[in-house]
């Protein structure tokens, strides 16, 4: 039964996603496919803000990097005659398919974190954490100053429309499960060694640099990934969407679920997508005097953060993941059992 | 070379900034020796650890290590050739579990490739439970194998130790280094550490050096003793010998004998 939950779990999400894909209407396809997008920006950040502990801001710069790559790529040549004239030949004339732009953009993105990764994990905590924030804006930059390419500040729109649900839901199960195997392995071991002792991890025969970089360049990866799924979902893509904001409310989800917890990263996507939604409406339609309270839902959603960072600061999953708290729960409570060295051991 | 010898350092020196920490430092260590380094507070012997672990690198010297030069070796490269240690304020991976912690060690040999690790490869899950398995054996010789899902901090000072020593082994060292393994223990607690040093040196045919100021623990078990002064090697010899020298007498009580 144990062996076979993740197999259900994908034929769920699948079958539920292909199901909402017929039956719901936009604005509900669009909510969902953006909780999907989320949670793959969630877990890959994870990887390095929650395992391997380097904490990284420049998530938005590799979602860039996948947009961009993306809706260049796949964008039909007609509409790049007119849209972006001045494009190099050979890119003016490719039009390919999305999984294999979304694949090259993913490949872009590792390929720059790399690069990046090897002068600037030189650097920990604070200082990791500004310049990541740097790379964050030397990509909007060049977004914004690549007119030939980029289209500028103006953008670029008119994408075509790819990310049905099927396909959101089908990168975040590719993203869950690949993160999940490299949390569980050797690897991700290793990563948390880092975390908890770096000097200590050396000693014991980690490679610290090569195992920082490898969880910086998987999280871009898949960042990458996220940021072509949601380019061809608003089809439309400028500089500024890749802005700090985005990093901020990454950032904010993998710290309220539980920096650590794949299932807690996930869980903070869900509450930090749906809940804005949710407040917004209740903004509309509740009015003191006849005027709409605006504003509320993010004062609303700023109180939550106080309140998990206050009461729960290690976030609302801890470092345990689900299937381990769902078993806690069933099961009787044996003493003092961490739940992550059960799921070590069983993974 | 010797066949008996496992390191030998020439002329290791250290210093910050102009406080010498370690100078003129020599030694060569056989492949099953027990031997201890002694001194007052601020001798050096905790920045020799360092040296010899490349957590520091020395300013001057050489250090060959089961024939290989390690002298600007990296800590987890020489970790890899066979040194391990162990810390004077307990360094364990503190949030995860003691078997974690073990695995942590014991993984310096394999070398899983994220290939590997993502789509499974066949091996991996044999790989992973064989990982478990000698973690749980060596868990077993240090008697924490009650404690193997718990959380490494929330074990009992002493067995936090242990622990160090446990994972120092995980990573199958030729030449073990203990860094005041008996700091802040009872007599009876330092006694049965005593013990089981020498057990694990008769056992696993390891080579230890031993930093201690328990001088029990240390007369007690080791064959060699150094002691160190300012950085500097002022007496070596067997524990009896030690304990007669005048050198060594003035180093620690401050009177000339």
């Amino acid at each position: 039964m144990k062996r076979f939950a993740p197999l259900l779990l994908i034929v769920a999400v699948l079958g539920l996603a292909g199901l909402a894909q017929s039956a719901l209407n936009d604005y509900y396809q669009r909510v969902l496919a953006v909780i999907a997008i989320n949670i793959i920006l969630a877990v890959s950040l994870n990887l390095t803000n929650g395992y391997s502990g380097d904490f990284s801001l420049g998530h938005a710069a590799f979602m860039a990097i996948g947009a961009y790559t993306s809706a260049i790529l796949t964008l039909p040549a007609r509409t790049k005659a007119i849209v972006l004239p001045d494009l190099p030949l050979w890119l003016s004339q490719v039009e390919l398919p999305f999984i294999v732009a979304i694949l090259i953009g993913a490949g872009l993105a590792a390929l720059v974190a790399f690069v990046v990764g090897i002068p600037v994990l030189r650097l920990r905590g604070h200082y990791l954490a500004v310049a990541t924030l740097g790379l964050m804006v030397i990509v909007q930059v060049v977004a914004l100053n690549w007119q030939p390419v980029t289209r500028g500040a103006r953008g670029i729109s008119g994408l075509p429309p790819f990310t049905t649900l099927l396909w959101a839901y089908g990168w975040m199960l590719v993203t869950v499960a690949v993160i999940w195997r490299i949390v569980h392995s050797p690897l991700g071991r290793a990563m948390m060694a880092v975390r908890e002792d770096e000097l200590a991890a050396a000693c014991r025969g980690v490679p610290v640099f090569r195992t920082r970089l490898l969880a910086f360049v998987c999280g871009a990866l898949f960042a990458s990934v996220a940021g072509a799924l949601w380019a061809h979902l608003i089809t439309a893509i400028t500089p500024s969407s890749f802005s700090f904001l985005i990093t901020f409310n990454v950032v904010a989800m993998v710290v309220i679920g539980g920096a650590g917890s794949i299932s807690g990263s996930v869980i903070g996507a869900v509450l930090m997508t749906l809940l804005p939604e949710l407040l917004r409406r209740v903004e509309t339609t509740l009015a003191i005097g006849g005027q709409p309270l605006y504003g509320l839902s993010q004062i609303v959603i700023a109180l939550m953060m106080l309140a998990v960072m206050l009461f729960r600061p290690q976030g609302l999953m801890g470092r345990r993941e689900l299937p381990d708290v769902l078993a806690g729960l069933a099961g009787a409570r044996r003493a003092s059992l961490p739940a992550h060295a059960e799921a070590a051991g069983e993974a | 070379m010797p066949p008996s010898s496992l390191l030998q350092v020439h002329d290791l020196a250290k210093s910050f900034r102009g406080v010498q920490a370690l100078q003129d430092y020599r030694l060569e260590l056989g492949r099953h020796e027990l031997i201890g380094v002694i001194g007052p507070n601020g001798a050096g012997k905790t920045t020799l650890f360092n040296v010899l672990t490349g957590v520091t690198p020395p300013t001057h010297g050489r250090i060959v290590f089961d024939g290989q030069d390690i002298t600007h070796a990296a800590p987890d490269a020489i970790c890899r050739a066979g040194i391990a240690r162990t810390f004077q304020n307990i360094r364990l991976f503190r949030r995860l579990s003691v078997l974690d912690n073990v695995r942590i060690g014991l993984q310096a040999h394999s070398h899983d490739r994220l290939h590997e690790v993502v789509l499974r490869l066949p091996g991996f899950a044999a790989r992973e439970r064989q990982l478990a398995q000698q973690a749980r054996e060596l868990l077993d010789m240090l008697n924490l194998a009650d404690y193997a899902g718990a959380q490494a901090d929330s074990l009992p000072y002493g067995l936090q130790r242990r622990l160090e020593i446990a994972i120092a082994l995980a990573t199958r060292p030729k030449l073990l280094l203990l860094d005041e393994p008996a700091a802040g223990m009872n007599p009876t607690e330092a006694e049965a550490l005593m013990r089981l040093i020498a057990r694990l040196h008769n056992e696993l045919k390891l080579a230890i050096i031993l930093i201690e100021h328990n001088m029990r623990v240390v007369m007690g078990i080791c064959q060699r003793i150094q002691v160190l002064n300012y950085g500097r090697l002022i007496a070596e010899g067997r524990p009896e010998e030690i304990q007669q020298d005048p050198r060594v007498l003035e180093a620690y009580l401050g009177i000339a004998a």
